[in-house]
């Protein structure tokens, strides 16, 4: 039962992650600095909220088989619980994404580099969570990990582009990963969920992927001509966020809290 | 060769379906006409993501936002492949997005409107993307043919746009009471500027004639129009909502609907720049562009570098 | 401010093994990794490649069209380069 619970919240946690940076990507559709870059970020908020949308399918599959064993959860309302039901009717506490996600998008210097240390970070997660124990999650994994390559190879080339670039864009990238880096150890730092299924090897033990992902970065950054960043700020993972949360749920729940029990 | 001898020889090709290619010879008035047109149409696709990823946030599920996305996203692309296709015609990209910037250059109106409800989502599917496919589809034979490709490319991903709107609006329209008046508010607001889409009435368009003898267009403003509206007079039955128009009805005599006139002063007056989104619209490109100049200065300056260094080595 | 721009490329995109690269259009891209990137983007959004070609367009080199009768009237007469030139018996299999 407290692994089922532990398997739920784990799989939240995935498709919160995808969701919310998907939607971030996504608010850049239309706005980007050039028409190929528009198109190309477009993809990678598809691929993102695609991913999203098979955890929480997942999520709402193992939810609507278990018990409920708090009456009160908004998500026991005694409908079944479904994908969109999850993204759009929790409120900020009971998601569970990383701080990185959550954050504005700044000018596109941030934008890359927000996507270059969540995409190296799923490389590595993803790609040993295909080796775990879960059949779905494993799946999942195989599916998105090819998608997360190629996001690593454009985020990674656009850091080193526009760290060795210009003076300007540079100092723009400096100061992107003087806002972001502090929000990287949050990745690798295990919620109460994460420790107690890497132990049965349903969720990916996240320790190890910490070096390998601090590899890559230095490597990228080098290339870049960038310094790191310090600093350290958690809490997305066990509900607490930042202040840009709530706002961007505010607007991305507006339709279905204004008008309850539809379909759209 | 004389100039007459070589525009008797262009028309020739043009008359017996020959297309022309960016080398070719062709007068200067059909190169500037195309320009154009072509940026025209490039710049209506770039604007137009505008009203549409303005609810990408808000869009009501996931496949909805999903599938929002994936079509701003095409319209992105479409603006890409005119923009090439003008650019066979020695004129740069950069050229056409200032003429835009600078208001020299215009784009469909129908964008000058805001999208004030999720219905709009659909209704612009099924309304402004149908008058657009319907306008389209005789372009993918048009005389010139990086023209003619383009349109080919755009048609053939432009279907499941007009899908999906009709989708939409399909879905709500057997929803709630709220839903059903949202939808049918959307169809009131978005019918007129749908039908203006098709331009001027056939005998104040000034520049139709010569454009149908380049083959750059095919079908007059008003034939287009007639049988839009004849096919919407159809499909909105099947919503069981209303088109905001008493006088349309069928004309079994024409075979085809009447339906009521114009209001070519509203037409006139966006077109002017005083509808009611034309200066956020055009805001929001310019600010785009100047946001992103020095993402693209540096992205070139890179580029330079490793060019010296590869060339040193 | 910098007026240069991002060079102009043109596209080439094979739909599946065993055909050509097929010219599929042109984007800008500040360089060839970038350009190669672009057209995966832009290009194979519906499954329409696996394997892309991108080439500056300023390096495409391009016979003049006013020069098109000598260069490709010639070929009109010599039939005989065709297999259904040759007349022979319908006895004559598999050649």
């Amino acid at each position: 039962m407290q692994t089922r619970q532990a398997l739920i919240d784990y799989t939240l946690h995935l498709a919160d992650n995808a969701l919310i940076l998907g939607h971030r990507n996504s608010e850049w559709t239309g706005h980007g600095p050039i028409l190929e870059q528009d198109i190309a970020l477009s993809n990678i908020a598809l691929d993102l909220i695609g991913q999203a949308r098979l955890f929480y399918q997942y999520a709402a599959l193992l939810i609507n088989k278990t018990p409920a064993a708090d009456p009160t959860s908004p998500l026991n309302h005694g409908t079944a619980v479904t994908e969109d039901s999850l993204a759009y009717l929790r409120d900020a506490w009971d998601f569970k994404n990383c701080l990185l996600c959550e954050q504005t998008n700044g000018d596109w210097g941030k934008t890359v580099l927000r996507q270059f240390y969540f995409s190296a970070y799923q490389f590595y997660l993803y790609g040993e969570m295909q080796k775990g124990k879960d059949a779905t999650l494993a799946a999942i994994a195989e599916k998105a990990l090819k998608e997360v390559t190629y996001h690593l190879r454009w985020s990674s080339e656009w850091v080193i582009r526009l760290g060795d670039g210009t003076a300007e864009s540079h100092a723009r990238m400096e100061k992107a990963v003087g806002e972001l880096s502090r929000l990287t150890a949050e990745l690798f730092l295990p919620a109460q969920y994460e420790r107690s299924l890497a132990e049965a090897g349903l969720a990916v033990d996240l320790l190890p992927l910490r070096s390998r992902w601090e590899q890559r970065v230095r490597e990228v950054f080098e290339m870049a001509t960038l310094s790191g960043g310090a600093g350290m700020l958690t809490g997305g993972k066990e509900g607490r966020h930042t202040e840009h949360l709530g706002y961007l749920l505010a607007e991305m729940q507006f339709l279905q809290r204004a008008y309850p029990g539809c379909e759209w | 060769m004389s100039v007459q001898e070589l525009e008797k020889i262009f028309q020739d090709r043009i008359d017996s379906e020959i297309r022309i290619e960016p080398r070719d010879w062709m007068p200067d008035a059909y190169r500037k006409t195309l320009i154009r047109q072509i940026s025209q149409h490039a710049h209506s696709e770039i604007v137009g993501m505008l009203p549409e990823a303005n609810w990408i946030t808000r869009a009501p599920s996931l496949r909805r936002k999903a599938t929002l996305i994936a079509k701003v996203q095409d319209e992105a692309g479409h603006g890409l492949y005119l923009y090439s296709a003008a650019e066979t015609l020695n004129i740069s990209r950069e050229e056409m997005i200032a003429q835009l910037h600078s208001g020299k250059a215009k784009y469909s109106s129908i964008f000058n409107y805001p999208t004030l409800t999720w219905a709009d989502m659909g209704a612009i599917g099924w309304l402004v993307d149908g008058a657009a496919i319907m306008n389209q589809v005789p372009l993918c034979r048009a005389s010139y043919g990086p023209y003619a490709r383009a349109m080919v490319r755009i048609c053939k991903e432009e279907s499941f746009h007009q899908r999906q709107g009709f989708e939409i609006l399909l879905t709500l329209s057997r929803g709630s009471a709220d839903q059903r008046r949202m939808c049918q508010d959307a169809i009131n607001r978005w019918w007129w500027p749908s039908v203006m889409m098709f331009g001027p009435n056939d005998e104040s368009s000034p520049h139709s004639a010569q454009s149908m003898a380049w083959k750059i267009k095919r079908f007059s403003n008003d034939e287009l129009r007639q049988r839009f509206v004849d096919i919407c007079a159809e499909q909105v039955k099947l919503l069981g909502m209303t088109l905001p128009d008493p006088e349309l009805s069928w004309n079994e005599e024409k075979q085809h609907y009447d339906f009521g006139a114009i209001d070519w002063d509203e037409f006139w007056n966006v077109v002017n720049g005083n509808g009611p989104c034309n200066k956020e619209r055009l805001a929001a490109r310019v600010q785009a562009h100047e946001d992103g100049a020095w993402v693209r200065e540096a992205a070139l300056a890179y580029a330079g570098k490793k060019r010296q260094e590869k060339d040193a080595a | 401010m910098s007026q240069e721009r991002w060079p102009l490329w043109e596209v080439f995109i094979r739909s599946k093994q065993g055909l050509d690269h097929k010219h599929a259009g042109s984007l800008h891209a500040a360089d060839a990794k970038m350009a190669i990137e672009n057209a995966r983007d832009v290009y194979t959004r519906r499954m329409e490649g696996v394997s892309i070609w991108v080439v500056e367009s300023r390096h495409i080199h391009a016979t003049n069209p006013d020069e098109a009768a000598s260069l490709y009237d010639p070929a009109n007469d010599k039939v005989y380069r065709h297999p259904t030139f040759y007349d022979l018996p319908d006895e004559l299999k598999h050649m």
